[in-house]
């Protein structure tokens, strides 16, 4: 499985930008003939169905054209226009974003190097009367294209950061940026935006919608994402992109089944073409294999990483599992509220 | 989008939540079927109220009556000509009926109405009350040969046999007036001699025109008591002045549905009521039934006798000896199709001087018969209402269940990116939906029933032994319904609004639920 989904993504340049895939397609449109970009923005290259009745057989086949479902799935992510626009925000192009002088913020400004960027987190919650502190003074940068893996004893907050992160809840101090831009006290429905479009959120306990089949679990972002004209306008191009994407996780036999009738590795990598669907640019993971068995939770990790290594896509996860934790590029140890560095 | 996919797949899955609606169908049902009798009721009173009074009356207020129908008919032309169809004028008296019926007197109150046969059909529906067929096409006080009809021409295929009516007209008077003369006969050799004493009770009662005897019986009384009238009144050929009947006085209905008649055409009543002057004297006289009135209102039936107005004029000492002219109690006016009474009934009431007359539309007349139906109906539909909104408290406790086990999905769809208004919209669509889906079933239930609402009376009829409607109480053989779509329109979304309503809260508690701490529900 590794190997294969080494294979599926091996790819020339190491970089991958949804903005600079669009450029480099408009420019060198002849250097592949048969990819041209459609008015929905999705490849309107025949898709060659996998062999959804030999799996093993599927991904060496055509690591080019998953390639390239990536690609147009992740372009479909990136055509936001309206990303960051509250005043001031950073250009849409974000090549251009990386080379322009940063706006002052009242917090020491985060390096361009970073995507994602805490300064000062704190958060603690009040049961009763009583005060817990939870994370306090959280500082954690994340490269872009970096697998980072937090670990932390249960209770340690690590969900909470990670809830942070993905802006689902707020701090009670601190900032948080990403792209340089500080997002925490965006207006909520501009951070519904942002999760939706730059963020995928998988969890411990994969959290599909049990009334859905498992494209349409894969389909759920896209619909709250679009408006409904919006959607059903583009369905087909969608639907293609959540099969491709479902084939790459090793799922195109399981389209029209519901969560309760997959396992739970199916089920975790439903919850991962789900995260992917819209192009994030951050991959924020709870805990998860913590509910898998070893074998499943290592497959579930070689996808990560190949994610990682062949997307260049951010991954944050929590475990609190060392020998997971281990496959990731870097590690940091939550301890006391704190961040510590391995 | 989410939203559609999930609110339809909500509404496929859960089925208890349909449980809930129950109530809202069975409301929405029931309104419609009220309404439904209802307004088949009130509008079959109204046609059949505004069929019996003309358009607009105008009244003198004394019971003398006022001279002179042609000037004032004329003044009412001139004042509202434009409008105004046909007119008659009317004399309406308070009176007594008698009648004889197996050997016993029977009286009855009834509205003594004098009418000029000609033009009373123009302003009003009195032909079509008529049971004689020549009748309804031109009304007649001559009793007819026969020909009655023997069905209720309005009833409808539920219209039960009216076989008594068969001999009905001058056949019958024959058979009466043979019966008469027999009887007399037979007291009169029972105790030869003793006429005074078995004819004097009765004589005294009634001097009895259908009493005397037809046959050439030499009978003292006759030369005494009439001396004067030559030739002899023969009831077997002649007639007395015509008068018309409210059915409802001459028969009964039998619980069958099957109407018992009392008196016929062609039997005689005498009626009894006060002459014009004061003080008013009682003033007496024999008519010959020739048809009867029946307009299924039993208010009217049950009073009305009609009476030709020339004849009641004179007895009533109405007719002014010197012009010959006579005095009319009130002037019935018919007003063009399409004009509207009351303007009519105010430039009337302008022209002329109240304290002398009044000006009334038939909606005045039954104003408080019409109000309380209407009233009625208003009160039906509010308790029904709650009904609906009653089970909108059944909605809201079923969706806060099914939002609190949805918990966990709703902290997913918003870490996914979805809004509060997304998931508010998901949960008030889910509410629509179920909305939309309990009041069209009751919608088509409630159709259904007004639809058969007569079978399903007669079936109810049969298991309980009792008739739910009672054709002896209600003189309509059917339910009347009337299906108004606004009305149902109304109904509808009356009852979508409450589902939607019900649901506003849950799906409030839904929108404001923490991400984060719905993703840790458990």
């Amino acid at each position: 499985m590794n190997d294969d989904l080494a294979r599926m993504f091996a790819r020339p340049s190491g970089t991958f930008r949804p903005s600079v895939l669009i450029r480099s397609r408009a420019a060198g449109g002849g250097s592949r003939s048969e990819p041209r970009p459609t008015e929905d923005g999705v490849s309107s290259r025949p898709h060659v169905a996998p062999d959804a009745a030999d799996p093993q057989s599927r991904p060496a086949a055509n690591s080019g054209e998953l390639e390239e479902t990536l690609h147009a799935s992740l372009r479909e992510g990136g055509d936001r226009p309206a990303r960051l626009d509250t005043p001031g925000a950073v250009p849409e192009d974000r090549t251009a974003a990386t080379s322009l002088p940063r706006t002052a913020h009242a917090m020491p400004p985060a390096s361009n190097d970073y995507q994602l960027e805490a300064v000062g987190l704190a958060k603690s919650y009040r049961k009763a009367s009583v005060e817990i502190p939870v994370l306090r003074d959280v500082h954690l940068a994340v490269r872009r294209g970096e697998f980072l893996a937090i670990v932390g004893q249960s209770g340690s907050g690590k969900s909470t950061l990670l809830h942070l992160l993905g802006t689902l809840d707020a701090p009670d101090a601190g900032s948080l940026f990403f792209e340089g831009q500080r997002i925490d006290n965006l207006p909520a429905a501009d951070r519904d935006r942002l999760r939706n479009h730059c963020f995928g959120m998988i969890f411990q306990f994969y959290h599909l919608l049990p009334e859905l089949t498992t494209l349409e679990n894969v389909l759920t972002p896209l619909m709250i994402g679009k408006s409904v004209w919006g959607f059903l306008r583009r369905r087909r191009a969608y639907r293609r992109a959540a099969e491709r994407l479902l084939a790459l996780v090793g799922l195109s036999h399981r389209l029209k089944h519901r969560p309760r009738e997959l396992s739970g590795g199916e089920m975790q990598r439903a919850a991962i073409a789900r995260a992917l669907i819209t192009g994030p640019d951050v991959l924020l993971a709870d805990e998860p294999t913590g509910n898998l068995d070893r074998a499943t939770g290592q497959e579930i990790l070689e996808l990560l990483c190949s994610l990682n290594r062949q997307e260049n896509l951010t991954i944050v996860m929590v475990t609190h599992d060392l020998a997971i934790a281990e496959r990731a590029d870097r590690m940091v140890r939550l301890v006391d509220g704190q961040i510590e560095d391995c | 989008m989410y939203k559609l996919l999930l609110c339809w797949r909500y509404l496929r899955t859960r089925y208890i939540a349909l449980a809930s609606i129950i109530s809202v169908m069975l409301g929405v049902a029931t309104m419609i079927v009220v309404n439904s009798v209802m307004s088949g009721f009130a509008t079959e009173m109204q046609n059949r109220i505004h069929g019996i009074l003309s358009d607009v009356v105008l009244e003198v207020r004394s019971l003398d009556g006022m001279a002179d129908a042609d000037w004032h008919m004329e003044q009412i032309r001139r004042v509202a000509g434009e409008a105004i169809q046909g007119m008659t004028p009317t004399v309406v008296v308070p009176a007594m009926l008698s009648f004889r019926h197996s050997d016993q007197w029977i009286t009855r109150q009834v509205q003594l109405i004098g009418i000029d046969e000609t033009t009373q059909s123009q302003v009003s529906d009195f032909g079509k009350y008529l049971q004689h067929p020549e009748n309804r096409r031109a009304m007649s006080f001559q009793l007819r040969e026969g020909g009655y009809d023997t069905r209720d021409h309005q009833g409808g295929p539920e219209a039960k046999e009216r076989p008594q009516m068969k001999r009905a007209g001058w056949e019958h008077r024959r058979l009466m007036a043979e019966v008469q003369a027999f009887n007399r006969m037979m007291a009169q050799q029972a105790s030869p001699g003793g006429a005074p004493d078995s004819a004097g009770p009765d004589g005294a009662a009634s001097p009895p025109a259908d009493e005397r005897p037809a046959t050439n019986l030499v009978d003292p009384f006759a030369a005494v008591q009439r001396p004067r009238q030559e030739p002899v009144f023969d009831p077997a050929r002649q007639q007395h002045t015509g008068a018309v009947l409210g059915i409802v006085m001459a028969s009964f209905r039998r619980p069958t549905g099957e109407d018992s008649f009392l008196i016929l055409p062609g039997d005689d009543v005498k009626l009894t009521f006060p002459t014009a002057g004061t003080p008013p004297k009682i003033a007496t006289d024999e008519f010959t039934v020739v048809d009867f009135y029946e307009c299924k209102m039993a208010e009217y039936d049950s009073s009305f006798v009609f009476v030709p107005i020339r004849k009641l004029q004179e007895l009533r000492g109405m007719i002014d000896p010197a012009t010959g002219m006579g005095m009319f109690k009130s002037i019935q006016i018919k007003l063009k199709p399409g004009v509207d009474g009351d303007a009519v009934r105010d430039k009337l009431a302008e022209a002329f001087p109240r304290s002398l007359y009044e000006v009334q539309t038939w909606r005045d007349r039954q104003g408080a018969l019409l109000a309380a139906v209407q009233m009625e109906t208003a009160i039906l539909n509010v308790l029904l209402f709650l009904i609906i909104a009653v089970s909108g408290f059944g909605i809201l406790a079923i969706f806060f269940m099914i939002v609190v086990e949805k918990t966990r999905d709703i902290g997913v769809l918003k870490s996914l990116g979805a809004s509060g208004s997304g998931i508010m919209g998901i949960f008030l669509s889910y509410g629509l939906s179920l909305g939309l889906v309990g009041s069209g079933v009751g919608l088509a239930l409630g159709l259904v029933f007004v639809d058969h609402i007569n079978d399903i009376a007669a079936v109810l009829g049969k298991i309980t032994g009792k008739p739910v409607f009672d054709p002896s109480i209600y003189y309509f053989y059917r339910i009347p319904t009337i299906k108004d779509p606004w009305t149902i329109a109304w109904i509808v979304s009356g009852a979508i609004a409450i589902a939607v309503l019900a649901s506003v809260l849950p799906a409030l508690r839904a929108a404001l639920l923490h991400p984060v701490e719905a993703l840790r529900y458990e």
